[in-house]
């Protein structure tokens, strides 16, 4: 956190100004490893094993909040008897489709709702990332569950969660992590004994985290410990992730993703959702808990948002006007197209992923072969020079008198020449003033879109193709103004608020949001943020003029909520778990809830409230129910639906792993998602043979001083500096044991390539144990390439794309390599030298690991089906 | 402490300790006693997370040029030195030591600086890498258009000090510390170094055109129109600061924002600082808070923290940026006892003031004939 | 200037005559410094802003003087970072006011080896000749079965992470309205 978000850090260092304790969890030992009062080194990918033994440490002492545990989250409901865990099953769960390499959760289930689940494809939901849309909502379950308040069942999540976790020992987690068991226990010892009524201990992640083929389930590890400890929704508490770009969270909630309409609604499947009533009655589950139930609001408001009077109640709000999904468009499948041909143009919006995305080659060569490529950005990045100056150039692999596609490059404003909104990482929207306008041709990307947009309208104005009616039809008016006619955002963010129809009035709340088509919102978490006509987004209140929960600083979605599931921070009673911990409580007086923050639930509603056996959406949230977006109400320990590979969290190893998996047969992630093509070849990982090739593992981060893909940073003459050279990072006995010297060129080799830099010999490494050998873990900055001030190799050449079948994230933290002394061959030499290394890896050519590495598959598959089981 | 700092703005000691000694500088340069108070830096590294931003700031508000791109390998350190393009440097010490020598020597396990458990505790480590990194470092040097700007080390052997466990040893001969020995355990030091504003700055008593002047804040500062480049700072600065730039000769280093002062803004650097490391105020003010830091570090068990350069009656008269050290100055590259090289001027102070005005005569004499 | 003031001006003078007999000081003191004056006070205009690089959101002054950004610093108003800013954010200036930054349209022919200059409003007309071009080629209007489609995979666009949120909603509405669901952006990564 000191290196890639070094002004949040100082709360932390204010905190343990104040007496907290900072732990620090890392393969590498970094700035924030010399701040911390414990630094652990871990092997990279085993997040999930280290964070299992605490779950277990936990359970095996009864050190849960149980008072919490029992009252928040669903601990006493009881699951399916068909569930088969993996302590059964040899790492996989029951339901595992060999064929299509995926789960059918009908097993895990809660109990009686086995048949209750929907028509589900799961090879579909992997190919669309759909359990992404659960970032703001809980997948659709009933609320009415069979619960034992003594967790004494032996089907109660309580007791599952138990018996899944039994075998992540400290001695186990000694063996996967490398991480000393008295390490460890010292770990666990410190979050437990600083969470409970009186203390909260807070979890902070980032992408080390998430981008793994277990990248959703290594977060739901961690909310599960939070969940046991009761640090949610309580101050000093949650999961917080540090997110790396300054609206990334902002573009996830109104995404420019492939699977996601703007407040986390699902683009339209074909299969799935040919009519506007299958699209919107997949959104919410009858008989669900919770505000999601009102999701018809909010599809019919967007629709109305995008076409507006077009859009009626009769014709489905010009639903048929939308695309539709059968499967995989996300970016690395895009990128194999390209190379296929199948994509003519390419759009990249303050994006590089010549350098910044996985498997840099096949991006290149993916760009490579198009008709035209528009890069929008502040400077010549390498996605715009690709053709003359990558790797591939070097190799002859692109030619640049025989490389087709066509570049215009359009400068972009800056963040000081335009004005409007990013979402930082904790959903707060800030409201960014203009100061100048951008110099030259540079334009903002409203302007480029907007403009772009009204071009192509004028030129396929009358035309009476039917596909056509949708561009034409669209609600693209919007004021400009300026020499330029740059469209007005605050017009934008107005639509994305919403208003009522009739009145033209801007709405206040999502509460407000019609399914009759009497209301437009163009991201219904969003709505709030121009309440009464007011740029709320832009509110400054200094922060030393209000409480330090600081409301009146911008917006943060929903509703202005700073803390999310506050209701949480209150017991079942509707009081302060504890002084120290005060935040939200029931004022019996005012008959409201009262506190730091807006409530996260209704305003009115008493602890004491109770629904009917009938209630169904908000009006079925109890009164003591605070996870008001989760059909049960309750905070997930087990997750019967929403994600794709397993109920609960299971250490599975990177794909490329230098070790046999200690735990289970199943040695990676059996619903992984995977390419198999020959530019993007997966090394021979356990129990494949030829391991020894690629001994070593890598992995990859940033450094404070460079952003992301160095688009940012690398042509900043006073960033560059700092850190003006590709370097690596190797312990000194790796140094040994492959001649390695300081500052000295060295480089690392992948089948997929090799990136030369710098070596770093640092006492700031260390191989560790695991198991019964050394694993050595080399360490990479991934900002350079052969553009800008500061030129050097792009480690994310190294990586193959292997996904996490959940959002599709890729493995991007850990992999094997080898590494040597010297500088990598250069030119045609390179093409050779990679051959050689994957000649010796066995010849590969179109490798990927082996999905299933159990026998127990055939018995999970017949285990998966009700009908046949036990 | 407070009143010893109010002492130091009394007309006798002005008078006596005008070149050596205890002393509020800006009543003596000139701005009365009702001068402005002395203002400075209280760096206090146990709390730098050595994220640079001190560098980029100070150059971007001073429009301070790049220095280049080489890679030092110095750790995370690529500016090397305090120069005339870099006016913060951020000094970042990796240093492998052993949970015992760091109790003996009053280091806090799991205080500030050093973590708890040990940072590699139980993990198979074998030699260390630091003081061939530290050695191998130190001959790099590095081309920042500046002079003397960051030249190699001749002798890496003090690099290698400067990596490793400092025993107080005056040679680069480490018993028991020698390049491959054992790693027994690790922490990462750092610390943002800038110009001191000695109160008895060698840099401005050597200055023949005026260039250097003390400020109304007791600040010292290079007067960029003044400059001519002649370059005998250099040699006056205890502390190796002062630095000039090749392409037009003058020397550049810290003026503690001066224009920003004039403003009540607080200087580029200490206004970024996400920590709180780099601290500016009154300087008497950062004192006593440095001196209540001092204290709960030491209560903390971190015995081995130290101020550096808060002293008045140290050999340049205490300095208007001064450090919470978490260790022996020498392991961050700092002298352990820097003087003011006029130190011994009062005693020659007749003599060298009767050379002062002839001198001064006959600059006047060709100043004028210049003009006319 | 007259005599008086530029006898005056000269040190030596002030240093003999004033308060400063060792001309270390206040008769040091150059017209120049003497004028010195924070330029963040002489700025025509401050925008309030937020800093580009993290998710961390710091608030950002951003200072314009005769139409260029003159610094730009933490905003101490914020309650996110109190005024204080990380090395990229204080490089802020450095980054809209670099001599790397590319301000012109670009064009690369294909097959060429170089660049070449093209105007801003050719370029918009060449991109949305190409933009319906492309969707034209590869667009479907049902599955196999039937089923409505209303796509192109055509074309797609990769990006939005940098961006603001009213760009990111304008680009989502017209690549849906387009049929073009190939969409993405740095979330993904």
């Amino acid at each position: 956190m000191a290196e890639c978000h070094p002004v949040g850090f100082q709360w932390v260092m204010a905190a343990k100004e104040r007496g907290a304790r900072v732990i620090h969890v890392d393969p590498r030992f970094t700035r924030t490893s010399a701040v911390a009062n414990t630094y652990v080194p871990i092997r990279a990918g085993s997040d999930i094993a280290f964070m299992g033994g605490i779950v277990k440490y936990i359970l095996d002492n009864e050190l849960d909040f149980r008072e919490y545990v029992l009252a928040y989250t669903n601990a006493a409901t009881i699951v399916s008897d068909d569930f088969c865990d993996t302590e059964d099953l040899d790492g996989l769960f029951s339901g595992y489709d060999p064929e299509l390499g995926v789960y059918d959760p009908t097993t895990w289930q809660y109990e009686g709702h086995e048949a209750a689940v929907e028509p589900r494809d799961p090879a579909m939901e992997r190919e669309t990332a759909m359990p992404m849309q659960h970032e703001s909502h809980g997948p659709g379950v009933s609320a009415r569950v069979r619960r034992d308040e003594t967790l004494q069942h032996p089907r109660c999540v309580y007791q599952l969660l138990k018996r899944h976790f039994s075998r992540y020992t400290p001695e186990m987690v000694e063996k996967v992590c490398g991480v000393p068991r008295e390490r460890f226990l010292d770990v666990a010892r410190a979050w437990t004994e600083n969470s409970g009524r009186e203390r909260t201990t807070a979890l902070v992640y980032a992408v080390g985290w998430t981008q793994h083929t277990t990248g959703a389930q290594t977060i739901r590890t961690g909310a599960i410990i939070q969940l046991l400890l009761g640090n949610v929704g309580r101050p000093g508490g949650g999961v917080m992730a540090l997110r790396g770009h300054a609206s990334i969270q902002g573009s996830t909630d109104i995404p420019t993703l492939f699977n996601l309409l703007p407040g986390y609604l699902p683009m339209p499947n074909a299969v799935l959702h040919p009519t506007y009533s299958d699209w919107v009655t997949s959104i919410c589950h009858p008989e669900q808990k919770g505000f999601w139930y009102k999701a018809p609001a909010y599809c019919a408001s967007l629709l109305k948002a995008y076409w507006g009077d077009k859009a009626t109640p009769d014709n489905d709000f010009c639903y048929g006007y939308m695309p539709r999904l059968t499967g995989d468009h996300g970016i690395y499948k895009q990128v194999l197209d390209m190379i296929d041909g199948k994509i003519k143009g390419y759009f990249l919006m303050g994006q590089n992923p010549a350098v910044g995305s996985m498997n840099g080659r096949a991006q290149r060569l993916g760009m490579g072969n198009l008709d035209w490529l528009v890069v929008r950005d502040l400077f010549e990045i390498e996605s715009a020079t690709f053709w003359k100056n990558s790797v591939e150039v070097e190799t002859g692999e692109i030619v640049p008198e025989e490389c087709p596609t066509e570049v215009f490059f359009m400068p972009a404003a800056s963040h000081v020449e335009k004005e409007g909104t990013f979402t930082q990482t904790q959903r707060l929207l800030q409201w960014r003033e203009k100061a100048l306008d951008p110099p030259g041709d540079a334009r903002s990307d409203l302007w480029f879109f907007f403009h772009l947009g009204r071009i192509i309208r004028e030129k396929l104005a009358g035309s009476p193709l039917r596909r056509d009616r949708p561009i034409l039809d669209l609600a693209w008016n919007y004021p400009t103004h300026g020499p330029h006619e740059e469209p007005s955002a605050e017009a934008v963010l107005r639509e994305i608020n919403g208003y009522a129809v009739d009145t033209g009035l801007t709405l206040r709340t999502f509460g407000q949001l019609r399914d009759d088509g009497s209301t437009v919102c163009g991201a219904w978490i969003y709505c709030g943020v121009f309440a009464d006509g007011v740029n709320q987004a832009n509110r400054r209140r200094p922060g030393k003029e209000q409480t330090w929960v600081a409301p009146e600083w911008g917006w943060a979605w929903p509703s202005n909520r700073r803390i999310l599931y506050n209701r949480a921070s209150a017991d079942p009673e509707g009081r302060p778990w504890s002084e120290r911990k005060a935040y939200l409580w029931w004022d019996e007086t005012k008959g409201c809830w009262d506190g730091y923050d807006d409530p996260d639930f209704e305003k009115t509603k008493p602890p004491t409230y109770r629904p009917g056996p009938e209630a169904e959406g908000t009006e079925a949230i109890a009164g003591d129910d605070p996870f008001i977006m989760q059909g049960d109400g309750k905070g997930w320990l087990y997750a019967p639906s929403g994600l794709l590979d397993g109920p609960l969290p299971t250490h599975y190893e990177p794909p490329e792993s230098p070790v046999r998996n200690p735990l289970y047969g199943q040695q990676a992630n059996p619903v992984r998602k995977v390419y198999d093509r020959p530019e993007n070849i997966t090394h021979p990982s356990p129990p494949e043979p030829h391991t020894d090739v690629f001994p070593y593992v890598f992995t990859i981060a940033r450094l404070t001083e460079h952003h992301t893909a160095g688009g940012m940073s690398r042509y900043v003459e006073h960033l560059a500096e700092l850190q003006p050279e590709m370097f690596f990072e190797v312990s000194p006995e790796l140094a040994a044991e492959r001649g390695l010297t300081h500052l000295d060129f060295g480089h690392v080799v992948t089948a997929r390539g090799a990136v030369e830099g710098k070596v770093l010999v640092t006492d700031r490494l260390t191989p560790l144990r695991v198991g019964n050998r050394a694993v050595h873990q080399i360490w990479l900055p991934y900002h350079w390439g052969p553009g800008g001030w500061s030129k050097g190799d792009s480690a994310n050449d190294l990586f193959t794309m292997v996904l996490d079948p959940n959002v599709l994230i890729q493995e991007g933290k850990a992999g094997t390599c080898d590494v040597r002394p010297g500088r990598r061959p250069h030119g045609k030499e390179l093409v050779d030298y990679l051959n050689e290394y994957r000649r010796r890896a066995g010849n590969l050519e179109y490798h990927q690991t082996p999905i299933i590495t159990t026998d127990a598959v055939h018995e999970s598959h017949r285990r998966g089906r009700p009908d046949d089981g036990s | 402490m407070e009143v010893e700092n109010r002492g130091l703005r009394d007309e006798r000691v002005i008078r006596e300790n005008r070149l050596y000694g205890p002393l509020d500088p800006a009543p003596e340069a000139g701005y009365g006693m009702d001068a402005p108070p002395r203002m400075g830096f209280f760096t206090d590294t146990s709390v730098c997370i050595g994220c640079k931003a001190c560098e980029v700031a100070c150059k971007e508000w001073n429009n301070v040029p790049e220095t280049g791109l080489d890679l030092l390998g110095m750790s995370f350190d690529n500016t090397g030195d305090l120069t005339a393009n870099s006016w913060r440097h951020v000094a970042f010490i990796e240093q492998p030591v052993s949970r015992e020598k760091l109790a003996d020597r009053g280091v806090a396990v799991g205080g500030q600086a050093g973590n708890e458990p040990p940072a590699f505790e139980g993990l198979p480590t074998s030699r260390t890498a630091a003081p061939e990194m530290a050695a191998r470092a130190a001959t790099t040097g590095k081309e920042t258009g500046t002079e003397p700007g960051v030249p190699p080390s001749p002798e890496p052997g003090a690099a290698v000090e400067m990596a490793t466990e400092f025993l107080g040893m005056p040679s680069s001969v480490l018993p028991g510390r020698l390049p491959g020995g054992e790693r027994t355990d690790f922490r990462w030091l750092m610390m943002s170094d800038v110009c001191k504003h000695c109160t008895h700055a060698g840099c401005l008593d050597v200055c023949p055109t005026g260039a250097l002047f003390r400020t109304e804040f007791g600040t010292v500062v290079v007067q960029e129109d003044i400059c001519n480049g002649c370059g005998y700072c250099i040699s006056g600065c205890p502390y190796g600061v002062i630095d000039q730039r090749k392409d037009d000769g003058r020397a550049w280093k810290c003026t503690l924002c001066y224009d920003r002062l004039k403003d009540d803004m607080m200087p580029a650097c200490a206004k970024a600082c996400p920590t709180e490391s780099i601290q500016y105020g009154p300087l008497d003010e950062l004192r006593e808070r440095a001196a209540r830091r001092l204290e709960k570090l030491h209560e903390q068990g971190e015995t081995a923290a130290r101020l550096y350069g808060n002293d008045p009656e140290d050999g340049v008269g205490g300095d208007g940026a001064f450090f919470l050290l978490l260790d022996e100055p020498e392991v961050y590259g700092l002298p352990p006892d820097p003087v003011v090289p006029t130190r011994d001027a009062p005693a020659m102070w007749k003599r060298a003031g009767m050379a002062a005005l002839t001198m001064a005569a006959a600059a006047a004499v060709a100043f004028v004939g210049r003009r006319s | 200037m007259g005599v008086r003031t530029w006898i005056e001006g000269w040190p030596v003078y002030r240093q003999l005559t004033g308060t400063d007999p060792l001309g270390r000081g206040l008769a040091a003191m150059s017209p120049r410094s003497a004028e010195l004056r924070p330029r963040t006070e002489t700025a025509d205009s401050m925008a309030r802003s937020v800093c580009p690089y993290c998710a961390v959101g710091c608030g950002q002054r951003v200072y314009v003087k005769d139409g260029r950004v003159t610094q730009i610093e933490g905003d101490p108003d914020s309650p996110i970072n109190r005024g204080r800013l990380c090395p990229k954010g204080a490089a802020s200036k450095n980054l809209v006011t670099s001599k790397f930054r590319q301000t012109r349209v670009r064009y690369r022919r294909p097959y060429s080896t170089e660049w070449e200059d093209l105007d801003l409003d050719t370029a918009m007309d060449m991109i949305a000749d190409r933009v319906i071009a492309a969707r034209a080629a590869r667009w479907e209007d049902v599955d196999d079965s039937g089923r409505p489609l209303n796509r192109t995979l055509g074309f797609s666009g990769l990006g939005g992470a940098t961006l603001d949120n009213e760009e990111n909603y304008l680009i989502k509405k017209l690549f849906t309205a387009l049929g073009a669901i190939q969409i993405e952006n740095q979330a993904r990564i």
